[in-house]
């Protein structure tokens, strides 16, 4: 075989191997609307979950995943932020910086699970928050500290180094000039970050299952009194996320239509990231269109 | 005049601010790398107890077959080996990062040698929705779909590795696919321009320059994969089958650290023998990740590319 020939073949199967995984992608995706969609509903979305019975719909391990989700973000972003504003603006080159950036990346790269189980060891246990929202969206904010440090971080090096001179030579302070000159620039970048975490804050369950805990008591969404145990605003109660409550229907599966409900609390999990990640996209290009004059 | 004196000897307004500024920015650095610090600490205080505390022998930890913490040989010393959960979390990590690269080099060289344009355009939102999908949608979809076939196409009852190692190729693929394009990209165009210029193919330009000059950030790309899959609990849980027994064949039902965890810390009383066995198993898969860490330090250093 000539050289033409075998060029023209390892093209062709490069091309067959990304068919395949392309393939994959939408059969997922197409299995998961398909099946799932049917069963979603306004009934399915809003009405609590049942153990034993038929008929049991996702509305409270909805509300909780939504609010852990903004719970979370709360507490990690001004860590985040402040994380990466030192480390890119401030930090010297030293050893101490250095320590810190390989703890960020060894906690990047730990498991889950791990970081479920020293929030389940610390704060469940040591402080007694008990299976809580509060323990969960903390031992979620250990999981999403590095990812979204490292984006503010990479945000902040995408201004250029001109605007940091220009306000420095008005005279501003440094700190003047990150929070005036800098972040503002930086913003769409750390925006489009955000989200993305959101997604995959969204999808998390490996975390949560010892520290939010696997119970979903029931809410009374008349109650807004956040001190109240039946109150949804109640960051001590323990509360199963969507995520969760998927995970924990197929391995227990005392529901009879356990798969039903998990196909339809995937298809729901399943669209949330998909908007997550074009709403990230679409700002991240609208954005950027505004702010640089291109079409 | 005392004015003019007190502006030239005090810190003005804004240097204040900024000295707060960077204490306040200093402060968040510091608390993730207490946070670092702590997990590291309390895991492995938790997870050599059972080693101290419980007097197991670490060896025999390591090597003995028999996974069941709470009940004792005719020694009198607890059934703690935890060679099973090893061997199937090491087996479904090996396995998957075996299949997902080929596909991975694929994906990764359609995007930057063969089409980089219409590829690129194409394939980056594919990855973005493959790294995107929660973990316990593959589980469930694994469940649904992927023990049922093996099922029925190789018997038994379709938990196992095969199936955990068909999930995990899944959710390994994007993670490879996405760090090696970074690295294809990173080598060199004139490499490329002067093989061509020589005459060679595409191929053969991909083949003997681009694919060698790359295959540090390759590696790089291959050890993060397996560190996902080495991780990833509730996925593998759901479709391997949770028997603590050393994994006889591709389809036998079987366990990994990270399967163990998930299903038998609620089970377990803190402070006793069964709890920090588990706990054990928490420092391993913790110190088999610090691994993969310094692995991808180590080829970093030594692979940095001529440029």
């Amino acid at each position: 075989m000539n050289a033409k020939k075998i060029d023209k073949l390892a093209t062709a199967i490069i091309g067959f191997l990304v068919g395949v995984v392309v393939l994959i992608l939408v059969a997922l995706i197409g299995y998961i609307l398909v099946t799932g969609l049917p069963h979603v509903s306004w009934h399915f979305l809003t009405s609590p979950s049942q153990s034993f019975l038929k008929g049991g719909g996702i509305g409270d391990q909805l509300f909780n995943s939504l609010y852990l989700l903004v719970l979370t973000l709360l507490i990690s972003f001004p860590i985040a932020l402040g994380a990466g504003i030192y480390l890119f603006e401030y930090a010297p080159q030293n050893w101490v910086t250095s320590t810190i950036r390989v703890a960020i990346e060894v906690l990047s790269s730990l498991p889950s699970v791990v970081v479920g189980l020293f929030g389940f060891l610390l704060f469940v246990i040591e402080f007694k928050l008990g299976f809580s929202i509060l323990s969960g969206a903390i031992a979620l904010t250990f999981f999403n500290l590095p990812l979204l440090t490292r984006s503010v971080e990479n945000s902040l090096a995408s201004v250029p180094k001109l605007q940091r001179e220009a306000g420095l030579a008005l005279g501003f302070s440094r700190w003047q000039t990150v929070l005036g000159v800098i972040f503002p620039e930086a913003l769409p970048g750390i925006l489009t970050a955000i989200i993305l975490s959101a997604g995959r804050i969204f999808g998390e369950a490996a975390a949560l299952i010892y520290t939010a805990g696997q119970s979903a008591p029931i809410l009374n969404f008349s109650n807004w009194n956040p001190l109240s145990p039946t109150s949804p605003l109640n960051p001590m109660r323990p509360a199963e996320t969507l995520a969760v409550h998927i995970w924990k229907i197929n391995s227990e599966g005392i529901m009879p239509d356990a798969s039903a409900v998990s196909a339809g609390a995937s298809a729901v999990l399943i669209l949330a990231v998909l908007i997550f990640n074009f709403s990230a996209r679409w700002l991240g290009n609208r954005i950027y269109r505004k702010v640089t004059a291109s079409k | 005049m005392e004015d003019i004196k007190r502006q030239l000897t005090h810190s003005s307004k804004a240097t204040k601010q900024d000295r707060y500024g960077k204490a306040i920015a200093f402060f968040c650095t510091f608390l993730i790398g207490l946070l670092v610090v702590s997990i590291l600490y309390l895991v492995a205080s938790r997870g050599l107890a059972t080693f101290f505390k419980d007097h197991v022998s670490v060896w025999d930890f390591l090597t003995k077959q028999n996974w069941n913490p709470s009940q004792v040989d005719k020694n009198g010393s607890p059934l703690v080996g935890a060679l099973p959960m090893i061997v199937g979390s090491f087996s479904v990590t090996i396995f998957s990062a075996v299949l997902a690269t080929p596909f991975a080099i694929a994906m990764a060289l359609f995007m930057t040698e063969i089409e980089p344009r219409r590829g690129t355009k194409f394939l980056q939102p594919v990855i973005e929705l493959l790294v995107g999908i929660p973990s316990v949608v593959y589980g469930f979809v694994g469940l649904t779909i992927v023990v049922p076939v093996v099922r029925t196409v190789f018997g038994g009852t379709g938990f196992g590795i095969l199936s955990g190692t068909l999930v995990l190729f899944v959710m390994v693929l994007p993670t490879i696919t996405s760090m090696y394009v970074d690295s294809l990209r990173a080598v060199p165009r004139f490499y490329r321009e002067a093989s061509l210029a020589l005459g060679a193919t595409r191929w053969q330009t991909i083949y003997k320059v681009v694919l060698r000059a790359s295959i540090p950030g390759l590696l790089t790309a291959i050890i993060f994969g397996m560190a996902r899959a080495f991780g990833e609990a509730l996925a593998v849980q759901m479709v391997i089958g949770n028997a603590s027994l050393l994994p006889h064949n591709l389809i036998s039902p079987a366990s990994t650290l990270t399967s163990v965890l998930t299903t038998g810390m609620g089970n377990t009383v803190m402070g006793t023998l069964p709890n920090n066995a588990l706990w054990s198993l928490a420092l391993i898969l913790l110190l088999m990740s610090l691994c993969f860490n310094l692995i991808v330090r180590y080829i970093g250093k030594k692979g940095r590319m001529a440029k």
